[in-house]
This record gives C-alpha cells, structure tokens and sequence, in this order.
C-alpha cells in the first residue's frame, strides 16, 4: 500500500481541476487586475467571476462581503485585531478554550495589553457550555469569537444559535466565527445568521495553501490588517492573487458539487475506520463524543502509549495522521483542546486525529484497521504500564 | 516536524534491552504519564559492582525510546562509579544527535539512571551517597549541563541583558526551553543589583556623603553578591578618592581576589558613586 493520507484536516491535496482552473494565470492572463489594458481586464474579470462563486458558497448576501487574503490566520488577525482598533472604549473578548492556536494567541497577546478574556468552557464530550457563554456577554463585550467545527475533535459548535444569542443579548457586539473546517462540508448560509466575520481558508477544501477568505457582513467595519492598497475595497492591500484566487474559487465549486458525498461515502468511510479501530484494539476510546461532529474526523486515545512513536510507526507504514500529544507540539504541550475536554492523562498524549476526504478509499481504511493493532500491540510492549494495560487486555 | 537520526531511527523501530528484571539490583524512574514521558529502568549488578544486565521501559516519543534504549547498552559492563558519570550530552552523541525540542528526552534517560543509582550500596561505606551537588552550584539547564554560577559569570563578564544573550554565550535555554523563567530571574536578579542609582560627583557631595554613598553600595550590592559565593568585603577607610576594603570569608584567601576587587567591586563603585574611586585592599 502507498500513500494512505488520513491528515485532511492539516491540509489537502489539491484537485487536479483546481490545478487546472489556476493555470492560465501564471503565464497566459497574467495581468494585475489593477491594470488599464486588456491583459488586466481579464485577470479582473476572474477575480469577480471568482468573488461570485465564493459568495455562494458562504451563503452570503453580496460580493462586496467577500474579502480575499492569504489564509484565515491572517483573516483572524484582521479581524480580531481591526474590530478592536475602532471600539477604543471596549475592552472585554469571549473566545472559547478550544480555538485554533493562532485565535489562542491574538486573545492571550490582547490579555497582556490589558484586554480581559473570557474563555468558555467544553465539556468532556466537547461540547461547548453554551449557557455559560449566554452569561458572560455584556454591552462591555466587543467580539465574541467562536470556531464552526474543531479542527482536533471535529465537534460542531451551534455557532448559528451562539450569534443570534449574542446579539439578543448585546447587540453592538460582534461575532467572529472560524469556519475553515466546516467550510466544504455543510453548505453555509451567512447571510441568515447574526455572523460578522467569517473566515475559511483554501487548502482544507483541495485549493493550494496560501489563499484565504475573509467575509465581513455588510454594514461592518474594521480597520484593515495590511494597509496601502485599494485592492478588496481598501480592507487588504496587496495586489491580487489571482490564480489562487481562481483556484479556491474551482474548489468552493468542486466543494458544493460534493457536499452529499462528503456526507455520505466520506462519512461511511470514517465511521468504518473509527468502528474497526475501537473494536480491534484493545485499550482505544472515542475522544471525539459530541453532539455534533464533522463527517470526516475521529480522535481516538490509546491508553498508556505515546502518540508521537504511534504516528513514526505508521509513517513507516505510509500512513499519515496526527496527535494532540506533548511531543507532537513544537511548544512541547499537549492538545489544549483535549486537555480542556479533561481527557484523562492515560489517553491525553496517545490520542491521535484520523481525518478523510473524498479521495480516500475503503482499502485504504481496510489496510489500516487491519495494521493498527500490531503497531499499538508492539508499542505497549515497551511501556512502563504493564499492569494498567494487562488490565485493560483482560477488560476487552 | 523534527528530522531524526538514523541511529535514532534504528532504535525506535527495534529498541534494544525492553523489559524489567525481577529481582533487579536497582530501578530508577523518571518522568510521568501527565508529563507524556515516563522512563523506568531496571539493573542487575554484580559483586564488583559491575552492571551485567539492564532493561527498559518507556511511555514516550521516538527520541525517549531510542535515548533510554541506547543507555541501557551504555550502561551494562561500566561499573556503578562509571556509570554515575555517564551524562545527557553523551547519550545525545551517542544517538548521532538529536533536535533540540527533544533533547530533554536525554535528560530523562539521565535523571532514570541517577535515581538508580542513587541508594546503591557499592559496599565501600559509601551507601547513599549521592552524587554531591554544590548548592551554589545548581544546574539550571539541565539539557546543557549549565550551572547557574556559569551563567551568572557569562552575565556579568559579557554585560548580558537578555534570554538570547545568556543562549549565545552559554546555550542555557537553547533546547527544551524549560529553564527560561529561571534564567530571566537570574538575568533580572544580576542585571537589577548593577542598577543603582548614580549619585552626584564628588564635588557635590561632602565627604560624609561620599562615604556613606560608598559604604551604601558595599553593602547593598557588592557584599550580597560576594556572599553567594561566601565571601564578604568590609569598608576599611576612605582617603579622597581612594577606598579601602578588606575581602572576608572564602574572598580571603581566594587566589582570583585581586581580579574581584578590580573587575567587580571598583567597577561597581565607579559606575554608582565616581568614576574616580580607587579600590585598594586593606
């Protein structure tokens, strides 16, 4: 068996048709949309052919909402950053303990400079506290800032439900929401919700890394991150990239056209990976419990061993996956979105993320399921856990 | 993420020594489940105190598995004494290496086979002796082997002010990163005495001023400095710009005396009273 990438929710190969939809602009319509003559007309022309389609595909109401970037780190940057810059007066944030690390970070840089964060809590399904979000709005609070679906867990938040909430509650303050999981696998319609800011980024829908949307509803504003241009309506300068542009346009396409199969056959898919590894190996358990959840993800815990040496094996069998634990962080913690889900200790740095698209294949989760256990079975061999691990043997 | 080694490599796919011995000699332990690195190991050591056999277990990544793996070949055949030297840094090379996140991995392999160690009775009256750590000689980086006296010297000889500076001269904090707040105290510690405030020239000041601004500094900041090492200084006499001292305790009789009175004690005074001050050793 080659390749098996079980990693989609890092990132995604690129369709050959999105390749495709980008092509001509590198060196055939390579003009600056800016530009007067015909060269750069119809670099222009792709770019609001390419506005058009993200705009369906966020559900929004206008074009004029659609703001292309660099990838949503950069998005969640301007926003966070630009809604703060024109509401002097407010100092406090909601934001949730299981945001994406670079949401983690704008909110615990503002903290230093005097903002006060409020952190909203999961539970040990992953499941967001709703209610205690509810309380900790105020007319005080300038942006609450909720991720769509968790890129570790695959949890769906009911961000729909938290932003009508919010506004009920302040309605002067705004909403930010994460989507860059969500986005290509559950048709979105921003434009019926109470979201401000929405960002999502190309290459987690099979667009290449380096392209990013940014939705601010109309009626908002924000001072924009990267200043000096007219481009995107004066809110991000830079002269415009158009065949990423245009791929993560193709890709939003190709996206929509399979939203049932991701939901279907990818799901189908996942859910017979997540079956047989439970079933198969003796000391997993589910992580990921909630509510709601991605079609494509699981989180599973193995008890007493470590994630880091469980992804080397499987790398060795060309499986790519990834874990939330301590040696697999750069900054040598382990997943903060497990840890605020209270997974045990046992199971907190052996939990690794499986996640699929729609190019992986049943041989593929069959080859899997039918190698994991060895690898597991080889690797509790060596862990000081003999006892506690014998125990769970005998349990199965 | 990290690129390893492929000795590391090797050992991690085919661990050598896995396993306990019953009725081991000695079991040292390190590190925990909540921390994502747990090591035990097990030895069998003779009666020339000689290791003979020894095993491994790890919860941990790659680089814990090979790290504590190469050590138990390290280890067997060396006498107790021999292996009490064995160090992280020589389990770092003997793995070819390895990335600087992961080294604290080494650490453990380090900190498993000393606390075997530690209550072995090598029968030559020297039970529970343990391996002699000079207080004022803490390691701090434990990834470096760094003592908290190294970087102190390097902060004062070099005029430090930041964390990259002390990395640079001494590579404290260059690895796992778990000693940076230890070294910002001490950088703030160090740094915070050097700050006094500069008191008016000579000429502005009376004599009885002068004395008593010098005597300040003696006291505050040179002395407390002197004491972590046991020394002291006495002020003696004040002749115009000259300032007699007498150096106590371990400063006494320590060869590097005439060095600390010039490099420290005149500097000091020099920058907080005048730049004209003369240290003369009574």
């Amino acid at each position: 068996m080659e390749l098996i990438y079980f990693d989609n929710n890092a990132t995604t190969m690129v369709d050959k048709r999105v390749i495709e939809a980008m092509h001509p602009y590198f060196a055939q319509k390579y003009g600056n949309p800016s530009s007067i003559y015909d060269l750069g007309a119809e670099a222009g022309k792709a770019l609001k052919a390419s506005r058009e389609v993200i705009t369906e595909f966020l559900g929004a109401k206008d074009p004029k909402e659609i703001i292309f970037n660099s990838c949503a780190s950069e998005g969640a940057n301007t926003v966070i950053k630009g809604v703060l810059e024109l509401d002097k007066a407010r100092k406090h944030l909601i934001t949730t303990r299981v945001e994406h690390p670079c949401v983690m970070t704008v909110h615990q840089e503002l903290e230093k400079k005097g903002y006060k964060v409020s952190y909203v809590d999961v539970d040990y399904n992953g499941d967001l506290d709703v209610k205690q979000l509810e309380s900790l709005v105020t007319p005080e609070t300038a942006l609450v800032s909720v991720m769509w679906a968790n890129n570790e867990t695959g949890a769906i938040y009911p961000v729909e439900q938290i932003a009508r909430i919010v506004k009920e509650k302040s309605p002067t303050t705004k909403v930010f929401v994460d989507a860059v999981q969500i986005a290509g696998k559950r048709q979105l319609n921003v434009k019926d919700t109470d979201i401000d800011f929405l960002v999502i980024s190309g290459h987690k829908f099979h667009a290449p890394k380096g392209v990013g949307v940014l939705y601010i509803k109309s009626g908002n504003i924000l001072k924009p991150l990267i200043e000096g241009g007219h481009q995107e309506r004066g809110k991000r300068a830079g002269t415009e990239n158009v065949p990423y542009i245009a791929g993560i346009a193709r890709a939003a396409e190709l996206a929509m056209e399979n939203i049932v199969e991701e939901n279907t056959k990818v799901k189908a898919l996942r859910d017979r990976l997540e079956e047989g590894i439970l079933k198969n190996v003796f000391n997993a358990s589910l992580n990921s419990k909630s509510r709601e959840r991605m079609c494509n993800t699981t989180n599973i815990g193995f008890e007493y061993i470590e994630g880091e040496l469980i992804l080397l094996h499987l790398n060795d069998l060309g499986i790519c996956a990834s874990s939330g634990s301590a040696c697999t962080s750069g900054s040598l913690e382990p997943s903060h979105v497990l840890k605020a889900m209270g997974t045990p200790f046992t199971c907190l740095h052996g939990s690794i993320r499986l996640s699929l698209s729609r190019y992986n294949t049943e041989q593929e989760v069959d080859y899997v399921v039918k190698h994991l256990p060895e690898v597991i079975d080889k690797i509790a061999g060596i862990s000081p856990f003999q006892k506690e691990l014998a125990e769970l043997r005998k349990n199965r | 993420m990290w690129e390893y080694s492929d000795k590391v490599k090797e050992l991690y796919k085919n661990p050598k020594n896995v396993g306990s011995i019953e009725n081991a000699d000695a079991i040292g332990e390190a590190g925990s489940l909540s921390c994502g690195d747990a090591l035990k190991i097990y030895l069998k050591i003779d009666e020339n105190n000689v290791i003979t056999d020894a095993k491994f277990q790890t919860f941990g990544c790659g680089s814990a598995v090979a790290a504590s793996s190469i050590l138990t070949e390290m280890v067997v055949g060396k006498t107790v004494e021999e292996a009490k030297k064995i160090t992280n840094k020589q389990i770092v090379e003997e793995l070819g290496g390895l990335p600087a996140e992961k080294i604290h991995c080494s650490v453990m392999g380090y900190e498993a086979l000393e606390d075997a160690l530690k209550d072995y009775d090598t029968g030559n009256g020297d039970a529970k002796k343990e391996i002699k750590k000079d207080p004022s000689n803490k390691i701090i980086c434990h990834c470096f082997d760094v003592s908290e006296k190294d970087i102190v010297k390097a902060i004062k000889e070099k005029g430090i002010t930041t964390l990259e500076g002390i990395t640079e001269a001494t590579y404290a904090g260059g690895a796992c990163g778990r000693c940076k707040e230890q070294l910002q105290n001490i950088l703030d510690e160090v740094n915070g005495e050097k700050i006094c405030e500069k008191t008016p020239p000579q000429s502005i000041m009376s004599e009885a001023q002068f004395v008593l601004a010098v005597n300040k500094v003696i006291e505050k900041v040179i002395a407390s400095e002197l004491s972590k090492d046991s020394g002291g200084i006495e002020l003696i006499d004040v002749k115009d710009k000259d300032v007699y001292v007498k150096l106590t305790g371990a400063c006494e009789h320590c060869p590097r005396s005439h060095d600390t009175l010039k490099n420290f004690v005149q500097a000091q005074l020099r920058e907080c009273v005048d730049e004209a001050i003369n240290v003369i050793e009574a």
